[in-house]
């Protein structure tokens, strides 16, 4: 069995997956739980200065498709609403408790060092592993200065980064709010400051839907709603961009990065960890199933990896980063065709309304002694794949590459551009 | 005393219940949006099932309702008798893809159960048009005739021989398949588009003869059905005790209070169409102890489908193939089915052996009337349904109903 051990940002722990600072990590009862499921390691739903946040109800919107509960999720809810004093206790209990379990501790103060050197001093006295500044809630805690109003803000990220690292020995990370335009001013300016890793996608500012009886956005609190923090499968695509582009980034180099945003199986999390991550941390999945579905992720993980012969996680971590490339570096005399299996074809014609409707017309809907064929016509396919997506059937359009008999070009040597010394006038 | 809560009733419950909106969901969200897709070829009103599917699948019933009666007025009947497993879902390519096809015919009900708990139709008849037009027959034929001319602002006199309109949805088949009055509560709806009057013990022939409604109605639709039923052909058939299937399912049909209706202990149940099928199942369901079908050729030859046989066995029915009686004899007191080498005592004997066309009128072809792009031999005589040729469904029946109307529309001049 694959070595799932990880060790991220010096914390040590028996595998990648930890929970996200979220309402699963919110006290003592729940991270037992947790534990005994079998994850590595907790990150503490954020701790805030006394008096404790006031929370409201209801608190979640969700996206269902095509029958499929929590595709999408979002919340509205703070920080932790309880004293300061009563987690930390059970901080310390639990850590005591589960030793080789990792609890690193969310934290949100308002923004001025005392505020961060005094926390940071209690929560070191617990014995937690280690400290997440959350730069990235968009929501209610934003509006005060702090969450996404910080981590929006690189020169304020680089400056609470280093008062973090100044005023305490445990590990930094710093999680980084996918609000903005450039995910790497924020990781730059979390490095800067001597940030010891990073952790991304908080939630995105979003309305999850609006109840069109009462004309409000959801979640309805007394009639009314609110923007609120989408995450859940629907954002793992713009959490994998983002962990990519830091990943790729020379001048980020051997900064880790804990993988967060729509992790729900072990092949969602070998997809972050081959695009650099360290780690993941895992909520929506776990808030809609439990948490027991953490021994699918580390079943799933470890048979995979050894299907593939990896023995240990920094065996295949990041190797798909170096395949992260700019649209600048595509090969441009590469092509590819689909390909229908006709004997794995059960006729919904699904590919040829795609492609007539939509794409290139490169797909023929015949019919032979009556029954229903589709083709497809090679001269006309871009190899878009859009017929593979739209397939309900398995392997039944397949992409074939195509030789072209042409050597490797790309866009900056094409003389189409005008950038390129290559470029052909009119 | 009636016993409307006595078991026996509840044997004629629905038997498939309505999807809850939780199950239709689940089920239409199963269904791949064909382009083309197979299961319209395969309906024979030609209804865009992926289109109505859609509607149940994000929450527009209403354009899921009137999707189906567009096509098929009769939608809630077809949703319950349809024989889907050789029709819609046969061709569904989820069937070719894992053998377990969309559920269409539930979810046809449950959009069309939906508009007709709304208490109205999703259409608007036509200013009238001063045409008159008489519908001999109202089973699903006549009335999907009725209905279509009256929507184009026709007016529209139906006829029929029974007290009650319906047709087969009211008199021919299994209870259970048209429970809580679903026959009579769907004629109503058929009817609210307006503009169709009904006159009931009106027997063509009889009471009304075709020369005169040709004078005084512009054009005749004739959905006839078929009133007859063929003979066993063997002695003894005859006997008391020995009954056409036919009147054993109309009167059961008619019958508020089933558990006093009077069932012998065993019964044999001669043929292998639906008809058999439904008498035999609604005898056992009626609690006779032993009900056999005697059926003279194998099961693929059956014109009832493999899904009907198999409800009937699961109900208790026992299926004997390639079994052709030779005589029935009076056993005193009983009856004596008797085929070479054997013999099956019985107290009751179904007729199930198919049913013919009886009138006259427009020539015939093949013991039915004679039609061409639903014409008859007769200028402004129309007909479809079973007393032309084709499949004995009703959603054939509504389908020529429909169409026989678009014939008569521009036979009118319209």
């Amino acid at each position: 069995m694959a070595d799932l051990s990880s060790t991220f940002a010096g914390i040590r722990t028996k595998n990648p997956f930890w929970l996200a600072s979220a309402p699963p990590t919110d006290k003592a009862y729940n991270v037992e739980r947790a534990f005994a499921a079998g994850w590595g390691g907790v990150v503490w739903k954020t701790l805030g200065e006394d008096p404790p946040v006031v929370n409201v109800s209801s608190r979640y919107g969700a996206i269902s498709y095509g029958g499929v509960r929590v595709a999408g999720f979002n919340n509205i809810e703070l920080i932790t609403d309880r004293p300061l004093e009563l987690n930390l206790q059970e901080i310390t209990e639990v850590k005591k408790n589960w030793p080789d379990r990792a609890v690193v501790v969310s934290l949100m103060v308002p923004c001025n060092e005392e505020s961060w050197k005094a926390i940071l001093r209690r929560v070191e006295s617990t014995g937690a592993d280690g400290v997440e500044l959350n730069f990235g809630c968009p929501h209610g805690m934003s509006e005060r200065g702090m969450g996404a109003a910080v981590g929006q803000v690189p020169e304020y990220v680089e400056m609470v980064t280093r008062w973090c690292k100044q005023h305490t020995r445990m590990p930094v990370i710093v999680k980084l709010t996918p609000n903005v335009t450039d995910i790497l001013q924020a990781a730059t300016a979390a490095k800067n400051g001597g940030a010891d890793a990073v952790s991304l996608i908080n939630t995105i500012m979003s309305i999850c839907a609006v109840d069109l009886d009462l004309m409000s956005p959801t979640p309805v609190v007394d009639g009314k709603g609110t923007h609120g923090g989408y995450c859940g499968p629907a954002v793992k695509p713009i959490a994998l961009r983002m962990v990519a582009e830091i990943a790729r980034e020379f001048s980020l180099r051997g900064l880790p990065i804990s993988g967060i945003g729509g992790v729900s199986t072990w092949r969602d999390a070998a997809e972050f960890f081959a695009l650099g991550a360290g780690n993941v941390q895992v909520c929506t999945a776990a808030m809609t199933h439990g948490f027991r579905i953490v021994g699918d992720m580390i079943t799933g993980l470890s048979n995979w990896m050894d299907a593939k012969g990896y023995a240990k996680l920094s065996d295949f971590q990041g190797a798909a980063v170096p395949n992260f490339v700019h649209w600048d570096d595509l090969n441009l005399n590469y092509k590819s065709i689909a390909a229908i299996n006709q004997d794995l074809c059960i006729k919904c014609g699904k590919c040829y309304a795609a492609c007539e409707d939509t794409s290139h017309q490169s797909i023929a809907a015949l019919r032979v002694d009556g029954g229903r064929r589709y083709e497809i016509i090679d001269e006309e396919c871009v190899g878009c794949n859009l017929c593979a997506h739209v397939c309900p059937v398995d392997d039944c359009i397949t992409m074939v590459s195509v030789p072209t008999g042409k050597p490797y070009a790309n866009w900056k040597d094409h003389e189409n551009n005008p950038s390129s010394p290559h470029f052909v006038h009119g | 005393m009636s016993d409307i809560a006595s078991p026996i009733n509840a044997n004629f419950a629905d038997a498939h219940p309505a999807l809850s909106s939780a199950q239709a969901v689940i089920a239409a969200n199963r269904c791949y949006f064909c382009y083309d897709a197979p299961c319209v070829e395969a309906c024979p009103t030609g209804i865009d099932i992926p289109a109505f599917i859609r509607g149940i699948a994000t929450g527009n019933v209403a354009g899921a309702a009137k999707t189906i009666l567009q096509e098929n007025i009769f939608g809630g009947a077809c949703a319950r008798v349809c024989p889907t497993e050789i029709l819609c879902e046969r061709a569904c390519v989820r069937t070719a893809e894992m053998g377990e096809p969309v559920d269409i015919g539930a979810l046809q009900r449950v959009a069309t159960d939906w508009q007709m708990a709304q208490g109205a139709q999703p259409f608007t008849r036509a200013p009238e048009t001063g045409k008159r037009i008489a519908v001999v027959g109202a089973g699903p034929a006549g009335l999907a005739c009725a209905h279509a001319l009256a929507l184009r602002g026709h007016d529209v006199t139906v006829f029929d021989a029974k007290p009650k309109p319906g047709g087969l949805n009211e008199y021919g088949i299994a209870a259970y398949k048209m429970a809580d009055d679903f026959a009579a509560r769907e004629v109503d709806f058929v009817l609210s588009i307006g503009g169709i009057k009904m006159q009931y013990e009106k027997r063509l022939g009889d009471t009304i003869l075709l020369a005169g409604l040709r004078e005084e109605f512009d054009a005749v639709f004739l959905g006839l059905g078929l009133t007859g039923v063929n003979r066993l052909g063997i002695a003894g058939e005859n006997l008391p005790g020995v009954r056409d299937a036919v009147d054993f399912i109309a009167e059961l049909r008619q019958a508020a209070d089933k558990s006093k209706l009077k069932i012998g202990r065993r019964v044999v149940v001669i043929g292998g169409g639906n008809t058999a099928i439904d008498a035999a199942t609604q005898a056992k369901l009626l609690g006779a102890e032993e009900v056999t079908m005697l059926y003279r050729r194998g099961p693929e030859h059956m014109s009832a489908t493999k899904d009907e046989q198999e409800w009937a066995q699961i109900n208790g029915v026992n299926i004997r193939f390639w079994v052709a009686p030779l005589r029935i004899e009076d056993a005193g007191g009983a009856l004596k089915v008797v085929r070479e080498r054997e013999e099956f005592i019985a107290d009751l004997v179904l007729k199930a052996v198919g049913q013919v066309f009886v009138g006259e009128g427009p020539a015939l072809e093949g013991g039915r009337i004679k039609v061409e792009g639903y014409h008859t031999s007769l200028p402004n005589v129309f007909a479809g349904g079973d007393c032309t040729a084709g499949m004995d469904l009703t959603v054939h029946a509504v389908q020529d109903g429909k169409m026989a109307a678009r014939a008569i529309d521009k036979f009118l001049g319209f």
